[in-house]
């Protein structure tokens, strides 16, 4: 984790979206080196929108606000959207009661809600449409 | 990054909060702080529920690991999950403060009971610099470090009861308080 360059976090491509989650282990060097890898492979894989899931964040302190909403803002600035998606609902309330509403974070209930604002459709019952589905599952 | 080191007072919001003065008295945070937040009558009876734990905050790895054994009291406390999220929370915002702004210092965790209420107390203490302007540290959005500015505030709000005792140059004493019941 002391290496600057890599913070640990997969980063996965599924088409023209980027998806990643937060750890509650994720210390500040590694927060910041994260949020440096996510930018570069925004433009490198040239991603439309980003989903970071949360769902495995037991809190989310001032410190960790802070990324996020950077990481909305850098990720707008470089023409791509973010979704941070499964924020439990502990975490939300004391969020608010911290003062912090997340302004300019874009947010969805779980990751799949958040996929689908990102434009990515599940087909049920498209299996039938067979290969060419496959090779194409993205809008 | 350390008090100071920045001129500017960046963003002040107003926000109605109680106004205190630095009290100075190293050895007695708890009697010579001013306190902060509403005071109960309760107070006098307050006991130590006999387990004490000290962390050092001087690195990185110590904000997890004070995090960690503040989490773990609030199960041993039997705190809902939403009061366990507040407290540790809490908790993080007051250790980053202490490692950011004190450059280090130590957490204290005790059990505490008031008639048959149980709660948490965490005591962070640092000896840095000291916070010379209480006002604008309890601001939302003011900060002198790389945080948003709403650790201080945030954390007061968090807690049931929330003291502080700081003087320039001496360091500051954060002694917070939360009970499994609103007080």
């Amino acid at each position: 984790m002391s290496d600057p360059a890599n913070s640990g976090v997969p980063i996965l491509r599924l088409g023209d979206v980027l998806v990643t989650g937060l750890l509650d282990e994720l210390d500040d060097k590694a927060a910041m080196a994260f949020t440096e890898e996510l930018t570069q492979r925004i433009v490198a894989d040239r991603a439309t929108g980003v989903l970071i899931d949360i769902s495995r964040l037991e809190l989310v302190d001032s410190f960790v606000a802070r990324i996020l909403m950077e990481l909305a803002t850098t990720t707008r600035l470089l023409g791509a959207r973010v979704i941070v998606a499964g924020m439990r609902p502990a975490v939300a309330i004391t969020l608010v009661e911290l003062g912090l509403g997340l302004p300019g974070v874009a947010t969805a209930v779980n990751a799949e809600q958040g996929m689908a604002v990102l434009g990515w459709q599940r087909h049920p019952g498209s299996q039938a449409a067979g290969r060419e589905a496959a090779h194409a599952p993205w809008r | 990054m350390r008090p100071g080191d920045d001129p500017s007072p960046g963003l002040v919001a107003v926000e109605d909060h109680h106004p205190q003065t630095a009290a100075v008295e190293d050895h007695h945070p708890q009697a010579a702080a001013t306190r902060l937040g509403p005071t109960h009558s309760g107070q006098a009876a307050e006991t130590a529920g006999g387990s004490a734990s000290r962390h050092p905050i001087r690195s990185e790895e110590h904000l997890l690991t004070a995090r960690h054994a503040v989490r773990a009291a609030t199960l041993d406390v039997g705190f809902t999950l939403v009061d366990q999220t507040r407290v540790v929370t809490a908790a993080s915002e007051l250790v980053r403060n202490a490692y950011i702004h004190g450059g280090g210092g130590t957490l204290t965790i005790e059990v505490v009971r008031r008639a048959d209420v149980r709660g948490l107390r965490l005591t962070v203490t640092d000896h840095g610099p000291g916070i010379s302007d209480l006002d604008a540290a309890f601001t939302d959005g003011y900060t002198t470090g790389p945080g948003l500015g709403h650790g201080l505030g945030g954390a007061r709000r968090l807690m049931d009861d929330f003291r502080i005792h700081t003087a320039e140059g001496h360091g500051t004493t954060v002694v917070a308080t939360r009970w499994t019941t609103p007080p």
